[in-house]
């Protein structure tokens, strides 16, 4: 399968890339690692008329200790993350989670931004920073913006980002030592997850983020809530998908997804360690 | 667009249109059809061939995206007649029986290798998550991956 034909530029800052949308409009899309765009323009899903290969601005590859939180340059991949003694320190939800995104050449290939900015809800990353209270910085003509993971999600495939704006950066609260799950119900090891859970603890405090139970990744926030009230990690976890709207499809009826969040949020919260 | 990219240790400057895959420009434009299309959704893994040293799965990749990159396919690992161990390796543990999902296969356990030199048997499994054998000959490929890091 070919895609069909598109002019494509390369861009090697962040200013060019965003000049370069700007100039072009909607017809251009930026290319990173290429591992969710490249499927669905070769299924003929996408037909960009121009794809703006931003994976050569090395400068946005990088993890880095800010204090309260890591911050993650868009571009880093998920092999990347998943081996950052950083980020396997402070935030191990995340480098778990990105160990487990497709196989070893996809984590070669594809970065979180890209994961992020494609906002599948089936997706492993978006959930899990989302989980984590994590915010998105977003470029674009007039600068800079922070965008919260809660506020970031709209729709199927639709994010809160202009269509001039560039994913820059993903900050993540550190974990401080909050014990943490994460777990992926699916077929064969590299499927996208028919349920997924990435969820921490510590003390009352909690955060849980269901991954394909809904058109966009969901917080489950009445699990936080009880749990923050004093309820055990059983009773919290049968509230799991209070917030979500699952789909039927060939791998799940609805039901059965919504009995899979009750019993996967149970045991990521129940894990102490990993 | 004018593509420059070293395969196989060869430097070669090709013109290819922008939306020519990788796997394309290897069995095409090279004529190296070592490299198998499988599934051609990056789901099976006999794509598979190291870009820069690591494994990837080039039915997913642009050949512009390699442009100024090192591939080696699986062409560029036996030297003369001398096969590489991991190549070695499969032949003495009966690691392939159709052979479709071998050259993927091999590539992807070289690149384990480079980042886990001692797998354990549960690594390599995991390891190898990306690449599916329809023959399903899982036990002898992780055995011969397993015998290839031991040296045997």
């Amino acid at each position: 399968m070919i895609p069909a034909p598109f002019e494509y530029v390369r861009a090697g800052s962040a200013a060019e890339a965003i000049d370069l949308v700007v100039q072009h409009g909607e017809d251009a899309k930026f290319l990173a690692g290429g591992h969710s765009l490249l499927p669905l323009m070769k299924l003929r899903l996408a037909q960009p008329a121009i794809l703006i290969d931003i994976a050569r601005i090395t400068d946005l590859s990088y993890v880095r200790d800010a204090g309260d939180h890591l911050a993650i340059g868009a571009l880093t991949r998920h092999s990347d993350v998943e081996h950052s003694p950083i980020v396997k320190e402070h935030a191990p939800l995340l480098a778990y989670a990105a160990s487990h995104v497709g196989d070893p050449q996809v984590r070669h290939r594809g970065t979180i931004g890209g994961s992020i900015a494609h906002s599948d809800s089936a997706s492993d990353l978006p959930a899990t920073t989302l989980a984590l209270g994590a915010t998105y910085v977003a470029q674009g003509p007039n600068g800079t913006r922070e965008i919260a993971a809660t506020d970031f999600y709209k729709g199927f495939l639709e994010s809160a980002l202009e269509p001039d704006e560039m994913l820059t950066e993903i900050r993540v609260p550190k974990m401080n030592g909050a014990t943490w799950g994460f777990q992926k119900f699916n077929r064969r090891a590299q499927d996208w997850a028919i349920v997924g859970v990435a969820a921490w603890k510590r003390g009352t405090e909690s955060g849980v983020g269901l991954v394909n139970m809904g058109s966009v990744p969901i917080l489950a926030t009445s699990v936080a809530t009880a749990i923050a009230s004093g309820a055990n990690i059983a009773d919290a976890a049968q509230l799991a998908a209070a917030e979500a709207e699952p789909q039927s499809d060939l791998n799940a009826s609805a039901d059965y997804r919504v009995h899979l969040a009750k019993v996967l949020v149970r045991r990521a919260l129940e894990t102490t360690s990993h | 667009m004018k593509v420059t990219i070293t395969v196989n240790g060869t430097t070669h400057e090709t013109d290819v249109e922008p939306r020519t895959l990788l796997v394309q420009y290897v069995r095409e434009n090279l004529g190296l059809t070592g490299t198998n299309i499988g599934c051609d959704t990056s789901s099976c893994g006999a794509c598979s061939l190291h870009l820069n040293g690591e494994s990837v799965k080039s039915c997913t990749i642009l050949a512009v995206q390699a442009d100024g990159g090192s591939v080696t396919t699986i062409e560029g690992l036996a030297k003369g007649d001398v096969m590489h161990p991991m190549q070695q390796a499969f032949m003495e543990n009966h690691g392939l029986q159709c052979g479709f999902c071998t050259p993927g296969m091999v590539m992807a356990a070289i690149g384990l290798l480079n980042e886990i030199p001692n797998p354990t048997e549960e690594q390599v499994r995991i390891g190898l998550e990306g690449n599916l054998c329809r023959c399903t000959g899982y036990h002898n490929i992780v055995k011969s991956v397993l015998a290839c890091a031991n040296g045997k």
